[in-house]
């Protein structure tokens, strides 16, 4: 393990703090376990991606630049628990502040020092074995953001594998989108929720009892979906799993 | 282009509900799907090639006046006619005189996404020219009075049953003409053989011009291209303006990680490479056409140059990014209500007629990346979408409630104390609609949110809460 890395910062994103605050412990406690300081700078908001997507740029550009100053209040690396909002962060606010040169350059910075939640454990922390237990059967749903957009190919399933007591299913057309994409699900609902019952087949059809991903916004949409089938299919972020104790 | 009366969201709803489209479109993109990555596997270099790919298309695109002005020169030198056309109009004109020119009483076509563009068919028919698709399933989509809904495989939407149907109808197919596959396409085979041999004039597309030698670079997997340029008089080949390479070894390259992408094929069946019409004075040319044209299409091309669109010029039409597509999967090609479809098309069709009439498109997808992904080319589409959205914005193209629903979160996201605030409020108001923590029906403009699925309500303490309770910070 690399052990110069003595403190990070934690961007929860706005889904975890106001849908799913258990995800953002799970991570906290992970983090520390592992000997970390975890900084949680208090002001932190959105990161301006819903406004991204939906071609709201300058609306974006606000709420970036507001980022931008929560998080350069400290040097620590910064670790959030979403490939998209990470995405956001690494590969597209340099691109929507390019004409500004304060926070362009204050984008470039950040980015090089922000990781998503498994690519910092296993990409800069070297870890992979985190100790965990936990029980029943799982299957693994890779979000788009963190997939392509970040490329963490192995990352997630490199610390499932090394969790006990579970068993696991591969996901059919597991890299297959879910259908969520942000106002999408709202603006083209249809297409999503067509897209949406495709994955849910999937994930049925593999008979586990929890479905497992990195990214709350898309679990929030495939756990809406389950729970209007009426499924018993469980839905949890991997820092959930990886908290796991015996 | 005018955009159809149909709206975007009808024309989904009309896909959505179309049981046998899904059908045909999952069988389809699940073979082009799997065929695309065998095809990779098997070959080590694929992912080099397709560096390279890309490489020769971004030069070429850097450099296209000159590689025009080349192609245009060795085109001449082997006694062709270039002709230029900035604009449909235009393009439907030049290709009109030849026909009055060459007295053409019946045109065989072979394939080609750019005279769907222009809408050609209808114009010359306008002008008593015959004129008959010959590719199987343009020729079907011919009968059918459609449109393609797929670069590559216009028929895409169509099940065998729906195109026996219309042989019926059509052709007076006979319960043995429609007994098989084979015994169908020879069906169409007899029919179309007499049209070749009829044709004044054959009229094609362009995959790739070939900048140093004037050539013309046609792939397919029927061979009817190949008998619409040797059999008529007169051979038309209508280029987008973008589709050139240098030089013969870029070709080599570029016909490779096409197939490959396409179809999953090595190659495609027939990869005819044209130079010029037939030579009186000379053995090296002694069959094909007397005369040779090529019409260089620009229709709103070169304004995408220099451009933050002008790598969606790089595309060589193949339709991986089609197939990936998990909205073209559910929607298929007609509902984008344009000539291109899927996610190239949603980017090529605002990019060349504008934002205006076009601004839903670029909202039709998840921005998931799999098109980016599979691209032989490696075209960033996302960030292509993500660009025409913002376009679209500044052009006043959002719901009002949108923008103003934006604009509040923003004040909000930027203000911490009133953020945190409103989230409570959220929450509580949440918490009181929800059961169980879900909520079955969400308000007004969310509402498409809740047809199929819950929406969770807020957690009675925010993270945040919670950490400024526990920490004491």
């Amino acid at each position: 393990m690399n052990t110069e890395i003595k403190k990070v910062q934690l961007f929860v994103t706005c889904l975890v703090d106001k849908f799913f605050p258990g995800v953002g412990f799970a991570v906290v406690e992970i983090l520390e376990r592992l000997g970390l300081a975890v900084e949680f700078p208090q002001a932190q908001t959105c990161c301006g991606q819903p406004a991204f997507n939906g071609g709201f740029w300058d609306d974006a550009r606000a709420m970036a630049r507001h980022t931008i100053n929560v998080l350069s209040q400290s040097d620590a690396p910064i670790v959030i628990p979403s490939g998209s909002c990470a995405d956001m962060i690494i590969h597209h606010y340099a691109e929507i502040l390019a004409d500004d040169p304060d926070y362009g350059a204050r984008a470039k910075e950040i980015e090089h020092r922000t990781y998503e939640f498994t690519q910092f454990l296993v990409d800069v922390l070297g870890v992979t074995d985190l100790k965990a237990h936990a029980t029943g059967c799982l299957t693994y749903h890779a979000s788009c953001h963190g997939l392509r957009g970040l490329g963490l190919r192995t990352q997630p399933q490199q610390l499932l594998e090394k969790v006990k007591g579970i068993e696991q299913k591969l996901l059919p057309g597991a890299e297959e989108c879910c259908g969520f994409g942000g106002l999408f699900a709202v603006k083209m609902s249809d297409i999503s929720q067509a897209i949406m019952a495709r994955k849910l087949d999937n994930i049925e059809s593999t008979g586990a009892e929890t479905v497992v991903g990195t990214d709350v916004s898309c679990l929030m949409h495939i756990a809406g979906g389950l729970h209007r089938r009426g499924s018993k299919v469980q839905v949890k972020h991997l820092a959930e799993i990886l908290r796991g104790r015996e | 282009m005018i955009a159809s009366h149909v709206t975007f969201y009808e024309r989904v709803e009309d896909a959505l509900n179309n049981n046998q489209l899904h059908v045909a479109l999952n069988i389809a993109t699940t073979r082009f799907v799997e065929g695309r990555v065998k095809a990779f596997d098997a070959l080590p270099e694929g992912e080099r090639l397709r560096d390279h790919a890309r490489r020769i298309r971004a030069h070429t695109i850097a450099h296209l006046d000159r590689y025009l002005d080349q192609f245009a020169g060795s085109v001449e030198r082997l006694g062709g006619q270039v002709h230029w056309a900035e604009t449909a109009d235009e393009a439907n004109q030049i290709i009109s005189d030849l026909a009055r020119q060459y007295q053409v009483k019946k045109a065989v076509k072979s394939k080609s996404m750019v005279t769907e563009e222009l809408h050609l068919n209808h114009v010359l028919e306008e002008l008593g020219t015959q004129v008959v698709e010959t590719d199987l399933g343009e020729y079907i989509i011919q009968l059918a009075h459609e449109t393609p809904s797929h670069i590559i495989a216009p028929v895409i939407h169509k099940t065998r049953r729906e195109i026996a149907e219309l042989f019926r109808e059509k052709l007076q197919a006979s319960d043995q003409d429609l007994a098989d596959v084979p015994n169908m396409t020879a069906l169409a085979r007899r029919v179309l053989r007499k049209d070749f041999l009829q044709a004044d004039m054959g009229i094609t597309g362009v995959n790739f011009g070939v900048a140093e030698t004037g050539s013309i670079c046609l792939v397919m997997n029927e061979g009817n291209g190949r008998l619409a340029t040797t059999i008529p008089r007169v051979h038309v080949a209508v280029m987008g303006m973008e589709r050139l390479v240098p030089t013969m070894r870029d070709l080599e390259v570029m016909v490779q990680v096409l197939a490959r992408s396409a179809t999953g094929q090595k190659l495609s069946v027939y990869t005819n490479i044209i130079t010029g019409p037939r030579r009186k004075d000379s053995r090296t040319e002694p069959d094909g056409p007397e005369a040779f044209h090529v019409v260089i299409v620009d229709n709103g091309r070169s304004k995408l140059l220099g451009s933050d669109l002008a790598e969606i010029l790089y595309c060589i039409r193949c339709g991986a990014c089609a197939n990936i597509c998990p909205v073209y999967q559910q929607i298929g090609g007609h509902a984008y209500g344009s000539v291109y479809s899927g996610p190239i098309g949603a980017v090529v069709t605002p990019g060349l007629y504008g934002i205006e009439l076009w601004s839903e498109l670029p909202h039709a997808s998840s921005l998931c990346g799999a098109c980016r992904e599979v691209c032989p080319v490696r075209i960033n589409i996302p960030r292509m979408l993500l660009k025409l959205r913002d376009e679209g914005t500044r052009a006043g193209k959002n719901p009002a409630w949108l923008k103003a629903g934006i604009k509040f979160y923003r004040f909000a996201a930027t203000r911490p104390r009133l953020y945190h605030f409103g989230g409570r409020l959220s929450g509580w108001l949440t918490q009181l609609i929800a059961r169980d923590g879900w909520i079955r029906r969400l308000p007004g403009p969310l509402s498409g949110w809740t047809d199929q699925r819950d929406f969770p309500a807020f957690a009675p303490k925010s993270f945040s809460q919670c950490w400024r309770e526990e920490r004491k910070e």
